[in-house]
């Protein structure tokens, strides 16, 4: 019987793209469902636990939907847990305003809101995707998101628009995340491959309307945008922040401690 | 103090054709804040379709030492039930 | 209706005369000897409004105060199906405990009230949650043995006297079922796994046993407030009683999963078909009781700093909401 040919160069270079992509989203998921998941019985409500825990477990799930996927393009046999637990920082491509530490609650929401109005049009874009497996993950994560952004867009007006303290504070948690929105839609090769395959839509239009959409939630809390600051993160590229490695050491200590251990 | 947040009663629809029920209660700083504490809160289980929440300050409910005025005079009123009037078996659709 | 705002003694007058006393105290005692319910704004004796708070006050307290040592193994769970589920279960702890201050708010206290006794160390939950979770089988040894417990003692008090708290513990058992399923998965998964893990688990159990068993309160001689509570249909059955019951289903759970119970003296009495065990050491019980167990200042310490570091959230919220009611009724209208 005669082996299957090769896969072209351009294939392979093709299918590592697809996975680097699902990656990106599952990486993002997980890496924010785990800074949330820090926040657990320290809230600043009994109901607020229950809402940060509520968002914790959707990115969570959507981090394994995606995880287990990207494994799956892969083509090592990796499987959620071992992509979760056994890659090193340099090889994760959440985005890196994902990592930034919980700080305050403002920090928090703030991080959250910037993300989930990122979802918002990431997901969406993806219903249509040619893969339809992602369509398919896309679809359920944009109903999760949809709530997630009720939350913390509910959550910056209050804020903002709250007491003179709350204001400060969040302003201030805005002026510091900023920074890491210019990588949420600058597009690089991977990008360029996806939007070629048919898998991912293109960024300018998303851009655009994350844009808009973040000016009204802002005016709305009466809060300022910063200015732009250029600099070019590179959290999907695996350069992420120092705090990545700290997070990632609590939370892979366990399968690394107990090499092959089944849990 | 300034910072708490009122008490609201909380209502769950569990599916389409039965009646909201009383469920609990939430704290929240308004409605809307309400609607998503009771969602978190009452709803983890897949437990409805539709909320209401109200604050407990607007509910009105009848009073235990007025129960006897309020409910026991439909107590002998037994020509409400169907079951208290005798219909001969032959005739049909009554 | 659980509305705090109206008179919470409706209209019954004022007893005016000790046979006034005495006749309602007897009708009330008639209801719950008849197994009715009683619900809000019924009239109770002031002793059985204060039993009943106190007692799902602590019980409430005991669920957020839970909420922490299982907590502290949600960032480091090896898996990502562990972390989902200890985070659903952790989740479920802290919405226990709404379910029981809502329940406690129907009697006419804040949860507020409630909540600043917690914080001020004037309230008592449950002694168990004042041990440390030091290795990932503790969360397993946990939801087998501490969620069991609790369930033997939530049961019986889904047929409590009072509503509102016999319908938050109907909710209460209904999702607490997952709890203890998860623990013992969790054991049965190190107990059949490396060495190191059923090293692991053995030791988790040395350390959660008796605590654990402890949980069910003092024995019956010395609990003060079982006659009268088991009169009201507050409690359904004694301290040693459902201790006894929660041996007698768990040991061969633990023989089942190869592991030793820390208690020498632990063996099957043939006549009388229960397991009987060593005497229990009341002097930790009371000590962690009192204050000095081994995470007692930790577990109220990070409540207090949840609650202080909150404070300027809250203060948001109802300042907003405040901003929202005025905006919307600009003729100066009560909303």
């Amino acid at each position: 019987m005669s082996a299957a040919p090769a896969p072209s160069l351009a294939e392979v270079a093709r299918r590592q793209a697809h996975c680097r992509y699902v990656l990106r989203l599952a990486d993002t998921a997980l890496v924010l469902g785990q800074r949330l998941s820090e926040w657990i019985g320290h809230a600043p409500e009994l109901e607020e636990d229950l809402g940060l825990a509520n968002l914790a477990l959707d990115l969570i799930g959507q981090a394994r939907l995606l995880l287990s996927y990207a494994g799956e393009l892969e083509g090592r046999g990796r499987d959620e847990d071992a992509l979760a637990f056994l890659r090193d920082a340099p090889e994760f491509s959440n985005l890196t305003l994902a990592e930034q530490p919980n700080g305050d609650f403002a920090h928090t929401i703030v991080r959250q809101w910037l993300l989930d109005c990122w979802q918002l049009e990431i997901y969406a874009a993806l219903t249509d995707s040619a893969d339809s497996r992602l369509a398919a993950i896309a679809a359920k994560a944009l109903k999760e998101t949809r709530y997630h952004h009720r939350f913390s867009s509910g959550w910056l007006v209050r804020l903002g628009d709250g007491t003179e303290e709350s204001h400060r504070r969040v302003q201030a948690a805005l002026d510091e995340l900023w920074r890491f929105t210019t990588e949420l839609f600058a597009p690089d090769a991977v990008d360029q491959a996806m939007q070629a395959a048919g898998i991912a839509a293109p960024l300018a239009q998303p851009a655009a309307r994350w844009s808009a959409r973040v000016d009204a939630e802002l005016t709305a809390a009466t809060l300022q945008r910063p200015a732009t600051q250029p600099y070019p993160w590179h959290g999907k590229s695996g350069v992420h922040t120092e705090h990545l490695g700290h997070m990632l050491g609590e939370m892979q200590h366990l399968p690394r401690a107990y090499p092959g251990a089944r849990w | 103090m300034t910072d708490d947040w009122p008490l609201f009663e909380v209502f769950i629809r569990s599916r389409s054709g039965l009646e909201h029920k009383h469920v609990g209660s939430v704290h929240a700083a308004d409605a809307r804040m309400a609607i998503e504490h009771a969602r978190d809160v009452y709803t983890r289980r897949a437990e409805g379709v539709s909320l209401w929440v109200v604050r407990s300050t607007d509910i009105t409910a009848s009073d235990p030492g007025e129960a006897e005025a309020l409910f026991e005079p439909a107590r002998d009123k037994v020509y409400r039930h169907p079951t208290f009037y005798s219909i001969p078996d032959e005739v049909k659709n009554l | 209706m659980y509305t705090q705002a109206l008179d919470v003694h409706g209209t019954e007058p004022v007893a005016a005369a000790a046979g006034e006393a005495a006749r309602l105290a007897e009708r009330f005692q008639a209801r719950i000897d008849a197994e009715e319910r009683i619900e809000p704004k019924d009239w109770m004796p002031d002793a059985y409004r204060q039993t009943l708070i106190r007692q799902i006050s602590q019980h409430a307290h005991s669920e957020i105060v839970g909420m922490l040592p299982e907590g502290n193994w949600i960032t480091r769970a090896p898996s990502l199906k562990r972390k989902a589920v200890l985070i659903a279960k952790v989740q479920d702890e802290g919405g226990h405990g709404m379910y029981l201050y809502s329940a406690a708010e129907t009697l006419g206290v804040e949860r507020g009230e409630l909540v600043a006794q917690l914080l001020a160390g004037t309230a008592k939950y449950s002694s168990i949650f004042n041990y440390p979770t030091l290795t990932w089988a503790d969360i397993g040894a946990i939801g087998w043995l501490v969620d069991g417990a609790a369930i033997m003692n939530q049961i019986p008090l889904c047929r409590c006297s009072y509503g509102p708290y016999a319908r938050a513990m109907v909710r209460i058992c209904k999702e607490e079922s997952f709890h203890q399923r998860q623990g013992f998965e969790i054991m049965l998964t190190l107990a059949q796994g490396t060495a190191a893990q059923r090293d692991m688990a053995q030791d988790a159990l040395d350390r959660w046993w008796w605590p654990a068993i402890m949980m069910f309160g003092p024995s019956d001689v010395e609990s003060k407030h079982t006659a009268q509570s088991m009169r009201w249909k507050i409690k359904r059955f004694s301290n040693d009683e459902l201790r006894q019951k929660f041996i007698d289903i768990t040991v061969p759970q633990a023989l089942y999963l190869g592991l030793t119970i820390p208690d020498h003296e632990l063996r099957w009495d043939e006549a009388g078909q229960h397991y009987r065990g060593g005497a229990i050491d009341w002097n930790e019980f009371n000590a962690v009781l009192k204050g000095n167990g081994p995470c007692n200042r930790e577990r109220l310490a990070a409540r207090r700093e949840a609650h202080a570091d909150g404070a300027w959230v809250r203060a948001a919220a109802a300042a907003y909401a405040d901003k929202e009611r005025r905006r919307s009724a600009p003729t100066g209208e009560a909303s």
